[in-house]
């Protein structure tokens, strides 16, 4: 993929002049107009493209906020409040940053799980996959960042359940969790000092997130798109340009799901939200029901399912280290992975699996939502254990023992039938370029 | 030009001089941007709180902010000291005392969570040792747990009479801050 056919011609005398000394336009031209798309590619690929977009709108909303935002204790839920009442438009920039920031989840759960099911993570794809670990680590860091700013009582109290999983590494090295909370916090609690780095890292790490996502595409260039089937592509017949057709069917993808971000945006702008967070942070209540936002309910179950000491590791480190795992196993994915067919589509139990680990992964999210009692916890750990099984026992196992479908014998062949060559029909349109 | 020959060469010597240098330099650059991040001079200033008991009724408590944290302050009644005496005896999930004024290893008995001759105030660092939420039990019409201390509602812990977790996932009692009584009715903390 890397070395294909380019059409780039610089019409102008202007357009010659930067050809021969910055070619970012023969640049661009080559990956995002000449790039070669799978022919077969459906609308679970247009998330890439979706996802760009959420990144772009949350840095231009961001930005905008920052002019408006106070990250003082004093003042920081007052501000948020002023933004949405007096600032032209900050009712509707405030929301777009808020409802983007779980559209932006949405997208990425369903890029993440097109990974998985596709097999996007296998050879020669390991990086683009571990790059895009990187980002949704990024992510959920700038994110949980984010959270702490209307400086309401969730976040409040967010930023202090969360913080303090670091004092469980008194374990490990007495004194040591203490110090990184601490200096995480400047100070011994929780404090207005806390939020001003807190806004500060926040409007840093979009920018890390972006010069990952540069990297990402990179190497998703270098290596290709893998598409429905898992099959490389092997003739240049496969493949049709990224300009007009990945680039118009992304754009229909794009308009159904920013439908669904307006309708948030205009008609429900708080539904994802906590009544609580209304309530301006106070040190010395607690709400009775902390929750993270709904894009973390998974992984805070998982937290939550660790009730019993494992050994010389008591139940609070257990937690801890059982949630940072269920994100960090993300990253060896295409090592546990031993089966040599990509596409779950010619996977009869890796299918199942799949489905299953979907199912897990919905359940764990409303399992964090509800207070940690009975008969939730046992469901929690029960699932918990089901969401490590997939990665550490259904991928490595699976390979081994189950028999593929038979493979079409090429991309060709398998959006076109058996008969091998393209049916006069079908044909058509592409093809006569 | 026997210098050439000669193994490690005045080269090598400063190859590796001058790396030194440049690590110990970069390391000593890194660290003011690390440390601004610790509690600056302001927030480590040990600020000392006195307060006044004579308001807290029998059974009452107040919570009270010092260094930014919740104090719990409680005058409990005979039937809660009795409780937290006779429960020195069951098997506790954290075995220390942990009494800022008292050695590490104080094991945790009702005595030495409070102070001689004042045994029916218990005043601990209301900050529940899990992830640091504020457990519940300091008004009257709070839940007070199964042990009839405190409840932390975020991840059910329940604290019983001496601030000694009983049940749930916080892995030490509260802590006692240092404090010291001034006069009958009035302690300074810190």
């Amino acid at each position: 993929m890397a070395h294909h056919e380019l059409t780039y011609q610089p019409k102008s005398r202007m357009a010659k002049w930067w050809d021969e000394r910055l070619p970012i336009a023969r640049l661009m031209h080559g990956q995002f107009v000449d790039f070669p798309t799978p022919r077969n590619l459906n609308y679970m690929w247009t998330f890439g493209g979706i996802l760009t977009v959420c990144l772009i709108v949350q840095i231009v909303t961001g930005i905008v906020l920052a002019m408006h935002y106070q990250p003082s204790a004093a003042e920081a839920f007052n501000s948020l409040q002023h933004i949405k009442r007096d600032v032209n438009y900050g009712w509707m920039i405030q929301s777009f940053h808020a409802v983007g920031a779980s559209m932006f989840f949405v997208a990425v759960y369903l890029h993440i799980f097109r990974g998985l099911y596709y097999g996007s993570y296998k050879a020669p794809r390991e990086v683009l996959w571990v790059l895009g670990v990187f980002i949704f680590l990024a992510m959920m860091a700038t994110a949980f960042l984010g959270y702490a700013l209307p400086w309401g009582q969730m976040s409040f109290w967010g930023v202090t359940v969360i913080t303090n999983l670091f004092s469980s590494l008194n374990e490990i090295i007495p004194g040591m969790g203490t110090a990184i909370v601490e200096w995480l916090w400047g100070g011994y609690a929780v404090s207005g000092v806390t939020l001003n780095r807190f806004f500060s890292l926040h409007y840093l790490l979009p920018f890390v997130i972006f010069g990952l996502v540069v990297l990402h595409i990179w190497a998703l260039h270098v290596a290709g798109q893998n598409n429905p089937t898992g099959l490389d592509v092997k003739a240049k017949s496969e493949t049709v340009p990224m300009y007009p057709f990945a680039i118009a069917k992304d754009a229909v993808g794009m308009f159904a799901f920013f439908l669904v971000f307006a309708w948030f945006v205009f008609f429900m702008p708080d539904y994802l939200g906590h009544a609580d967070n209304y309530t301006p942070a106070n040190p010395l209540v607690t709400p009775p029901h902390i929750v993270p936002e709904w894009y973390f309910l998974p992984f805070y179950a998982i937290l939550r399912a660790i009730t019993f000491d494992i050994g010389p590791i008591s139940s609070k480190l257990g937690g801890v280290i059982a949630m940072i795992s269920a994100v960090v196993i993300l990253l060896f994915v295409p090592w546990l992975d031993t089966s040599r067919v990509r596409s779950a589509k010619y996977r009869p139990l890796y299918k199942i699996a799949f489905w299953f680990f979907v199912f897990t992964c919905v359940a764990l999210g409303w399992l964090g939502s509800k207070p940690a009692e009975q008969p939730y916890v046992f469901w929690s750990q029960f699932f918990t254990f089901a969401y490590f099984a997939f990665f550490l026992i259904a991928m490595p196992v699976l390979g081994l023992i189950e028999t593929p479908k038979p493979l079409p014998k090429s991309i060709t062949e398998s959006v076109f039938g058996s008969g091998g060559g393209m049916p006069a029909g079908a044909a058509a349109a592409p093809e006569k370029r | 030009m026997a210098s050439e020959a000669e193994d490690p060469n005045r080269r090598d010597f400063l190859v590796v001089a001058g790396n030194a240098f440049a690590a110990v330099g970069a390391a000593s650059l890194i660290w003011p941007f690390v440390a601004q991040m610790n509690p600056d001079a302001g927030a480590k200033a040990l600020a000392s709180l006195e307060v006044d008991l004579a308001p807290i009724k029998e059974g009452q408590a107040i919570t009270v902010l010092w260094r930014g944290k919740p104090v719990f302050i409680r005058n409990r009644t005979k039937e809660e000291r009795d409780k937290a005496i006779a429960d020195d005896k069951a098997v506790l999930q954290d075995p220390f005392a942990r009494n800022l004024s008292l050695p590490d290893s104080t094991p945790a008995t009702d005595a030495d969570r409070v102070k001689a001759g004042h045994e029916q105030w218990l005043v601990l660092v209301g900050i529940c040792t899990h992830l640091g939420c504020i457990p519940k039990g300091q008004s009257m019409s709070d839940t007070k747990g199964e042990f009839g201390g405190w409840f932390c509602p975020c991840h059910g812990s329940h604290y019983d009479t001496a601030g000694r977790i009983r049940k749930g996932p916080a892995p030490r009692n509260l802590d006692v801050p240092p404090y010291a009584f001034l006069s009958d009715s009035k302690i300074k903390i810190g």
